[in-house]
């Protein structure tokens, strides 16, 4: 028994693959078995992530000498080298095909959001500068969320719930664009485009205009690939002064 | 070879990171301003700028994708190393934010959806 638990200790990043690829296979399963693929499978098993860490401590799962690898897969240089990673592929000549139409919707998107969640946090009590922001960045998407609580210092606790926040949405999103589409009239190419970049949660997007009418995916997708990296951009600096000139520095 | 990609990448995150430093430096703001989505610019330019000169083989772009696809996995991990127990005394802001903000979001859909028709009869 020692030496297993040794053999692990050794290995920590190791035991993390299989212990994350456990995980997302235990997500996906029940994606598609419970919910029919209503819920996508990633916001399961970041919501199964979540609650493991609860079982934990301050470092979440990683307190538990065997799964300390966590923190290595899950750590801040790991988790931006793989969100840069996501945009590759994008061009721009599909940047210009989306046009003034996408940017426009970028750019109030992400405002709304963050100026809402930043608001809302303010007041449920999260009124210092840091957390507002980084609440705020959390209703952008699950990503924004951590990215900038990092970048500007947040704590650890008010950053899980940037997390939840995203996770909240996307799952929101996959629900209930099917529900709302015929009300906020979701079914041309360019409502669809203006969809993906006032919501932006990728997985929420794809999942939601799947079941609405899975022709409009790519032009919803289109915009919203580019919603968590011009996010990330944004809520550290331009928002994040912006929130600082409206509420002042705290 | 696989290599090439992930070295690009590795230039792209480093250069972002850089500046996102500079710029914290040069605002005097405690951390780094948006050095993952400079990144991301910064692989968009190259990654296109490569593929059209055809400097980038699918084999070398592969290593990119590899990357991009652990995002999710890389994000759950993260997930599971919060301070949970301390969050969970927010918990009800969390979902707030998350219904609210949503919702906020989708109702703003079919303003912008008239705003832009109508611009375009100009």
């Amino acid at each position: 028994m020692e030496k297993i638990q040794q053999l692990l200790l050794k290995n920590e990043l190791v035991v993390a693959f299989l212990f994350v690829g456990i995980i997302m296979v235990l997500s996906f399963q029940i994606s598609k078995k419970l919910t029919r693929g209503r819920i996508p499978g990633a916001a399961i098993a970041i919501t199964m992530g979540l609650v493991l860490a609860y079982f934990g401590g301050k470092k979440g799962i990683a307190d538990i000498p065997v799964l300390s690898g966590m923190a290595l897969l899950g750590g801040a240089m790991m988790r931006d080298f793989s969100i840069v990673s996501t945009a590759m592929g994008a061009s721009f000549t599909e940047i210009r095909k989306a046009g003034r139409v996408g940017v426009l919707s970028l750019l109030i998107g992400i405002s709304a959001a963050f100026f809402m969640g930043a608001i809302i946090g303010y007041l449920m009590g999260y009124t210092d500068l840091k957390s507002m922001v980084t609440i705020g960045a959390g209703a952008c998407t699950f990503i924004v969320g951590p990215v900038t609580g990092n970048a500007i210092g947040a704590s650890s606790d008010v950053i899980a719930i940037s997390i939840a926040i995203g996770v909240v949405k996307s799952v929101l999103v996959t629900i209930l664009t099917p529900v709302v589409a015929k009300h906020i009239g979701l079914n041309n190419p360019r409502t669809a485009m203006i969809y993906g970049g006032m919501i932006g949660t990728t997985s929420g997007v794809a999942a939601g205009l799947a079941a609405t009418d899975p022709k409009l995916v790519p032009y919803g997708a289109l915009t919203a690939t580019f919603y968590t990296g011009l996010a990330c951009l944004l809520c550290p600096s331009f928002l994040y002064y912006a929130l600082q000139l409206l509420v002042g520095s705290r | 070879m696989k290599i090439y990609g992930v070295a690009v990448l590795a230039a792209c995150y480093l250069t972002g990171q850089l500046l996102g430093e500079l710029l914290g430096y040069f605002f005097a703001f405690d951390g780094n301003i948006g050095g993952v989505g400079f990144g991301m610019l910064f692989l968009i330019l190259l990654g296109d700028f490569m593929k059209r000169k055809q400097w980038i083989d699918t084999e070398s772009e592969s290593g990119i994708y590899f990357w991009s696809g652990m995002y999710i996995p890389v994000v759950v991990a993260m997930s599971s190393i919060q301070n949970v127990q301390a969050a969970l005394t927010g918990g009800w802001v969390a979902l707030v934010v998350g219904i609210v903000g949503t919702l906020f979001c989708f109702a703003l859909i079919p303003l912008l959806s008239r705003f832009f028709s109508e611009s375009k009869q100009d």
